[in-house]
């Protein structure tokens, strides 16, 4: 850590050492923090990945029974989406807003700290939950907290709730930083329609946070009241409803989809320009059709819930709204196709990440459009189809975006240059176990394999052991880039502030954010 | 390890060209009676089901080749390294305005066919028998009210095969003991409900998924075709036993379920005194 300090920021340090970091305000420390930390937890995530891929190899119970199955597969989505993704988002945030609006700093650099710190504390929480084995360890119901069964959980469930409460908090406060801070510190001349394009889809993705996580908090409130508290909000025997949980963890769950994919989004309309050496194709078409999608993804909650019993005109209603996402979907994949279209283009790592990106969104998002449509869901829903969907959205999607994004913006970050060839072999090591690792789960759905089942019956062997290959493949091949960035911050050859060639935009024009308000640059477009 | 019973037999030529043309799902649909990639629908509503998910497949097939296509073009074409030299153009008011209208005109051809489909399934008005299924920490109860018949079906594969070494056989984790017997033909009304947590009772052959909400009741129906066996498991996240709690159903012509019913009814009384869990309801011997 000391060493990585050292290096990363040698132009501001205040106070050398761990203590450095731990009274860290400035918004290139937090973000940093939450790059790190993200990257632990995606190591943390993927190796429960990798065991409960090893058992399901091959059909038996050979690793581990069903309860620890169960809990791991709980803690990986959990792990995976508030401790990797979301924090990794909330890193990019932190260290590119304030670069690419000319701000001093965030608004709230210590509400900035704040929201970093919870999460070690809550991750720490979850994570401990395992060791609690005597009193019925970790919470094994899913992420999804349905009750009645996750009020068969022990103290790990009511910790794991009060660790997802606490990760709630974590990214409000996130979110109403970058809202703050885009509203507030924008340079003279930056209007909100000259917003570079990750900015604009973080500022969305931020409104839509504030809406959907006091939905999640609520569900997982109310379930503490009804393990503790004697309420019955949950209980049909007391006038409740179980799946009044499901509506409201869906409304979180669905727009969670939007709020990891929509900065990724944002990433990769940064990354294709760049590389194209061409400006973004309809920039205001591309900021208004991710607005679209974020509105739409408040109104698709149901397709989540196709076998709950909805009556017709609901389940209609909730099929609709979903499909309708696959507009602003098409909008954007239409605009990077005329971005790349009589472009001057070259494939770098970030190049590379972005373009696998275009077509695992593309791929995923038809999936989901399958799913959407409740007919068809009534097959899919619950199977390894649902798995594979939301994997191609959530590691060939976000998590490409920003390894693409951490390789586009690593020299700008520590002034040095990382490994070209070996950021291209870690590309595509992960491109092909990926693809191999979530491909064969769309058969498998199809053929109509449950998800969250430890074993299977004979059929389903030869798809569940490639998929398991290209898991590992996968997991290892992340191996690389924790060397690459190692390497690059520990002696990287020297690097240019604008690194890229056809790198535009305010932060590749300044060594150091200005200090004080009134000091930022000016600017007349997202890419001056 | 394909588990492909005597009952082989190609599908229709769309479904057949889907699954050909998709790569992915190569083998073609084949009618295992729980197999890959598609299981073969076998009520009107899963027939439904399946053309339209051939013809949704067709047109993803072709959004995703397209979009392919042209980015390939560019990748190709547009390269630096062949000396392009970019264009400046940063937006095409007209282009951008046809956009959404694209893939909206291939959603509502896609969202009217799944409209008559879903309110299709979920139509179970006129039955002409009733069947209530109950959803138990891990196993299910089915329960015959105007034939007066219940009974509990549980997971038939042993803890050996599971666990231990010995040789899993082809029904692996498919076989339950007491298998729900149905006619064929006729309109079966399912109302579902679960005794502690939720489950979800599903067969894919049938085109059926229904949550069973202890508290509530759910409702779904089936009418199946042709007699046979199909097979199904919990699709709802249940606790440790989840992934052991198979769904059997053998649907037979109605002399063959009239016999099964009152064999049944000789040996109830027996089985209502040994209490839930007993396997009292053998399978039918056909």
């Amino acid at each position: 850590m000391r060493k990585l300090s050292k290096a990363i920021a040698r132009r501001d340090v205040q106070s050398i050492g761990l203590l450095r970091w731990l009274t860290a305000t400035g918004h290139k420390d937090i973000g940093t923090l939450y790059l790190v930390f993200a990257l632990a937890m995606l190591f943390i995530g993927g190796a429960m990945a990798l065991w409960l891929r090893a058992e399901l190899f091959a059909p038996g119970l050979r690793l581990m029974g069903p309860h620890v199955y169960n809990q791991l597969l709980t803690l990986h989505a959990l792990i995976m989406i508030f401790g990797a993704v979301l924090p990794a988002l909330s890193g990019l945030a932190s260290w590119q807003i304030p670069l690419m609006i000319g701000a001093p700093d965030m608004a709230f650099p210590r509400v900035n700290a704040l929201g970093f710190w919870l999460l070690p504390f809550a991750c720490a929480l979850l994570l401990a939950t395992l060791f609690l084995q005597a009193s019925g360890g970790a919470p094994a119901a899913g992420w999804t907290f349905y009750p009645p069964l996750s009020m068969q959980g022990g103290l790990g469930a009511d910790l794991a709730i009060l660790a997802v409460l606490m990760l709630c908090v974590s990214a409000a406060l996130t979110a109403l930083n970058a809202v703050a801070t885009v509203f507030g510190l924008r340079a003279s001349g930056m209007t909100l329609v000259r917003l570079p394009m990750f900015v604009w889809t973080w500022l969305v993705a931020a409104f839509l946070l504030l809406v959907a996580a006091p939905a999640l908090a609520g569900a997982l409130l109310l379930q503490l009241g009804d393990r503790h508290f004697g309420t019955q909000f949950f209980d049909a025997a007391g006038g409740g409803d179980p799946r009044f949980a499901q509506h409201l963890f869906w409304f979180f769950g669905n727009s969670a989809e939007y709020i990891l994919i929509l900065p990724a989004v944002g990433i990769v309309s940064q990354i294709l320009p760049t590389f194209a050496r061409k400006p973004l194709f309809g920039h205001v078409s591309t900021a208004l059709a991710v607005f679209a999608a974020a509105c739409l993804a408040l109104i698709g909650w149901g397709s989540h819930m196709v076998a709950t019993g909805l009556p017709p005109a609901g389940a209609l209603f909730f099929m609709y709204g979903a499909m309708l996402a696959a507009v602003p979907a098409s909008v954007v994949v239409f605009n990077w196709i005329a971005t790349l279209w009589r472009g001057s283009l070259s494939f770098e790592t970030p190049m590379l990440f972005a373009l696998a990106f275009v077509l695992e969104f593309t791929l995923g998002g038809l999936a989901g459009l399958v799913l959407a449509l409740a007919p068809l869901d009534l097959q899919h829903h619950d199977t390894q189809s649902v798995v594979a969907h939301a994997h191609t959205m959530l590691v060939s999607g976000a998590l490409f975006a920003i390894l693409g994004g951490a390789y586009y913006w690593l020299p700008r970050w520590t002034g040095r240059r990382y490994d070209e060839r070996l950021g291209k072999l870690h590309f595509w090591l992960s491109l092909l176990g990926a693809n191999l690792a979530f491909l064969p789960q769309y058969w498998l759905g199809a053929a109509g394999m449950s998800r969250r089942i430890p074993d299977y019956a004979l059929q389903f062997t030869e798809p569940n052991r490639w998929s398991t290959v290209g898991a590992f493949l996968l997991g290892l091949a992340q191996l690389i880039f924790l060397y690459v960035v190692v390497r690059t911050v520990r002696g990287g050859r020297k690097a240019d502030v604008r690194f890229w060639e056809g790198a535009r935009g305010l932060e590749w024009t300044q060594r150091s954010a200005p200090r004080g308000f009134g000091a930022g640059p000016r600017t007349r477009s997202p890419n001056p | 390890m394909l588990s492909v019973t005597p009952t082989l037999r190609p599908a229709g030529g769309l479904s057949r060209l889907a699954w050909g043309v998709s790569g992915v799902f190569a083998p073609g649909l084949v009618s295992a009676d729980y197999g890959l990639p598609f299981p073969k629908p076998v009520t009107p509503v899963a027939e439904r089901i399946l053309e339209l998910h051939n013809l949704v497949l067709l047109g993803c097939l072709a959004a995703f080749a397209l979009v392919c296509g042209f980015m390939l073009y560019s990748l190709v074409m547009h390269r630096k390294g062949r000396g392009f030299k970019p264009a400046r153009f940063r937006g095409h008011a007209t282009l951008e305005a046809l956009w959404p209208a694209v893939p909206f005109l291939a959603l509502a051809g896609a969202a009217v066919p799944a409209t008559k489909v879903l309110l299709e399934a979920a139509d179970a008005g006129k039955p002409h028998m009733t069947v209530a299924i109950t959803g138990y920490q891990w196993r299910w109860k089915y329960d015959y009210p105007v034939q007066d018949l219940s009974f509990f079906s549980s997971l038939a594969t042993p803890r050996e095969q599971i666990e231990g070494g010995a040789p899993k056989d082809e029904r692996y984790l498919l076989e339950a003991d007491n298998p729900l017997v149905l006619p064929v033909g006729l309109k079966v009304r399912f109302v579902i409900t679960a005794h502690d947590v939720i489950h979800a009772w599903s067969v894919p052959q049938l085109g059926v998924k229904q949550d069973a909400v202890p508290g509530f009741l759910g409702e779904f129906w089936a009418s199946i075709d042709e007699p046979g066996t199909y097979r199904g498991q919990c699709a709802e996240l249940c606790g440790v036993g989840h992934g052991y709690m198979p769904i059997v159903v053998q649907a037979v012509t109605q002399e063959e379920f009239d016999l099964w019913v009152s064999g049944q009814k000789s040996n109830a009384t027996v089985a209502a005194r040994k209490g839930p869990g007993t396997n009292a309801a053998g399978a039918p011997r056909l």
